[in-house]
């Protein structure tokens, strides 16, 4: 068998489950074994690629086999498959969470049973965005993933959850009309919109459109990943949304902006870094990000603040431009999909237990010992703590950045060093209150893991180990993030491309 | 090729009033915006589709048919617009029957957090390290300033940390965090503006 066919199966797998999903509505009990198996298979057959990717180099499908290069083209190079990796093994776990009465949130006669359709479309779309081998399809991929997050943001529908969604689904769709009107621009003055044939022409125009071309899709790019200026809409929208919603966005759809912020930076536009202006932009991400999170009361906005903040490590490395540097970013982009996740997981299993995620009126957790250490092993991590992945990947980048010696960059390796003990304060001042101030309320509330079920507790372990597993697969990882970023860097995704022509 | 001027002048007159829409706070109106704009984009397509040629249908003469590439791509543009259309439609009709209006409110808890900033109160996730185990009164402030919903300092606000008394009255139980979700209960005060 040609391992080419492997490349769209992360996109047309979770669709086919989303069908049969849909057709089981009235069987929730079915609908989570489909649906939690089928992203259980999409993570095997994800690991299968990234090993291909790793040792062939990348993998290339023209779909359809159009002649003269008309048709879609699906590229699974080390980078794309690494993200589909990690983006399949978090979905698959998240899946577990969702239960009637947190998607419901309390709203009589909600409808639960599109949660797990529009789940597994929202992963296709997230696949799609990675494997796009075109600006197009790169479009195509981030409508699918929108369309399903507005869902999933608003699902039940309450007052809180429509206005929190409406910020939301406004700013995605500026920004989707924007892409649009990029693309509208690229074909006219290119005539192509494929990844392989753009850098070629991209560089025979005149310079001037060159920067217009990639300011207005940074700008795209820039709103999807929450970067500043343009980050504003995330902690106002993510805090509302089901926990497991909430973990599974903050984890994966603004590393899909990242992602394209990478594609576009050294696929595009290799020759023209803008380096500086990344790197201002990058600063003040991590900086205002976390002095946000410092003044918030409540776990949820506290860590969509942080989530803002750490998108500036990530920019932080793209805007070096070396190849040190995006191999730090690529390790960093997989230390955190994990880790926010878990810590957003983790967050959904205080509100059960403890019954809100205000740290005025939490307290006493930890009488909760599995639940203190759930939470405490990713916080630290976050806060890059040694010998946690995130210690290893903040020195990654810090080395990169030192490496360029360029003044600039040295203040953003001082606003990352403050940045990430900045992180240290917030996350530990929810540990402080939350887990070890007494418990305000006169209400006798039991804490016991017992009021959620087992699975969960079992799931979010997993989740948890899978963070701490990095530390030990750190050599590896690195070594392969260092080899992505080589591969990027040496035109090696060009290359298969047209060789893989019909 | 020459591009068509008209065509150019069109669409960025309907961007220019899309985005002029798109600013209001209405979700109708946003609603139009974005039906306008996107309108706008999808006629600068045709401008980067160049001169007007036959069907491209297989079989007519190569270098006299029409750029196919950009119509597919204008075709999907418009799909999705009517998915967005559809969606945002629905979400502006839900927030009527929530509110009694389509209007995007603030958020509730950034201007909590405002608040207490123009009150020059601390962070509520900060912890006085010399009120010991009653340092929580901070969410008695909050609670004071959401009910009184004004942007005046309370008085009140000064003696935490000092009053345990005071603490103990606002957070009775039944007295709920505007944090928590308020969705279903009637005048909290967030959307009567």
């Amino acid at each position: 068998m040609d391992l080419a066919n492997l490349v769209p199966v992360p996109v047309l797998l979770p669709l086919l489950a989303a069908g049969v999903t849909l057709g089981l509505a009235r069987r929730p009990g079915a609908q989570r074994v489909v649906s939690a198996s089928t992203l259980a298979l999409n993570a095997v057959l994800a690991l299968v690629l990234c090993l291909a990717a790793d040792r062939m180099g990348p993998i290339v499908l023209w779909v359809g086999s159009w002649p003269d290069g008309t048709g879609i083209v699906l590229v699974a190079d080390r980078l794309s498959a690494l993200m589909v990796l990690v983006s399949s093994i978090v979905t698959a776990l998240v899946v577990i969470f969702p239960s009637r009465r947190d998607i419901a949130d309390s709203a009589e006669g909600a409808p639960v049973s599109v949660f797990h359709p529009t789940f597994l479309v929202l992963t296709a779309g997230v696949a799609n965005a990675f494997l796009a081998g075109d600006l197009f399809n790169l479009f195509v991929g981030f409508e699918i993933l929108l369309f399903a997050s507005y869902v999933l943001i608003m699902l039940g529908a309450t007052k809180e959850r429509v206005r929190a969604g409406s910020t939301y689904v406004v700013v995605s769709v500026v920004s989707s009309t924007l892409f649009l009107l990029a693309i509208s621009i690229v074909y006219g003055a290119t005539g192509t919109v494929s990844f392989a044939q753009l850098p070629e022409r991209l560089a025979a125009l005149d310079p001037g459109l060159q920067l217009t071309i990639q300011l207005l899709l940074l700008v795209v790019f820039g709103i999807k990943a929450a970067v500043f200026p343009l980050q504003a809409w995330l902690p106002d929208s993510y805090p509302t949304a089901p926990a497991s919603v909430t973990a599974v966005f903050a984890g994966l759809l603004t590393k899909v902006g990242v992602f394209a912020i990478i594609r576009l930076q050294t696929i595009l536009f290799p020759e023209s870094p803008l380096t500086d202006l990344l790197l201002v932009a990058a600063i003040l991400t991590m900086l205002l990000g976390i002095l946000g999170a410092l003044a918030q009361g409540e776990i949820k906005r506290l860590l969509s603040f942080t989530l803002v903040s750490h998108i500036g490590y990530m920019l932080l490395g793209v805007a070096l431009g070396t190849e040190a540097g995006l191999a730090g970013a690529i390790f960093y982009i997989v230390h955190h999909i994990l880790v926010q996740t878990a810590l957003f997981i983790v967050v959904g299993l205080i509100e059960r237990v403890g019954g809100s995620t205000s740290l005025s009126r939490l307290g006493g957790l930890a009488a909760v010992p599995l639940l203190a250490a759930l939470y405490l092993v990713p916080a630290l991590n976050l806060g890059g703590i040694p010998p946690f992945s995130g210690f290893i990947g903040k020195v990654a980048l810090i080395d990169g950045a030192l490496e360029t010696g360029s003044p600039l960059a040295l203040v953003a390796v001082i606003a990352g060093v403050a940045t990430s003990l900045l992180t240290l304060i917030a996350v530990i001042r929810v540990w402080q209150r939350a887990f070890w101030q007494d418990r305000a309320e006169s209400e006798e509330r039991k804490l016991s893991l017992r009021v959620l079920p087992r699975i969960w507790v079992v799931a979010a372990s997993a989740l948890v180990g899978i963070t701490v597993s990095l530390t030990v697969l750190a050599g590896p990882l690195t070594d392969y993030a260092a080899r992505a970023a080589h591969d990027i860097r040496d035109g090696a995704y060009h290359v298969a491309v047209e060789e893989a022509q019909p | 090729m020459t591009p068509s001027l008209v065509l150019a002048i069109a669409g960025g007159a309907l961007i220019a009033a899309g985005v002029y829409m798109l600013l209001e706070r209405s979700l109708m109106r946003i609603l139009l915006g974005v039906m306008l704009a996107g309108n706008g984009v999808n006629l600068l397509f045709l401008v980067a589709a160049g001169p007007a040629g036959l069907a491209p249908i297989i079989g007519e003469p190569r270098d006299e048919i029409a750029d196919p590439l950009p119509q597919a791509m204008v075709l999907t543009a418009i799909v999705i617009a009517l998915a967005t259309s559809a969606f945002l439609l629905a979400m502006s009709y839900r927030s009527f029957q929530l509110e009694g209006h389509d209007e995007v409110a603030d958020d509730v808890e950034d201007s909590i957090v405002r608040r207490r900033a123009q009150a020059d109160l601390s962070s509520e996730a900060h912890v006085e390290p010399t009120s010991g185990g009653d340092d929580d009164t901070e969410s008695g402030g909050r609670l004071v300033l959401d009910e009184e919903g004004d942007d005046e300092p309370e008085p009140t606000e000064t003696a935490q940390g000092e009053e345990p008394g005071e603490a103990e009255v606002a957070r009775r139980p039944e007295v709920r965090e505007p944090g928590e979700r308020l969705g279903e209960r009637p005048g909290d005060g967030q959307g009567d503006r």
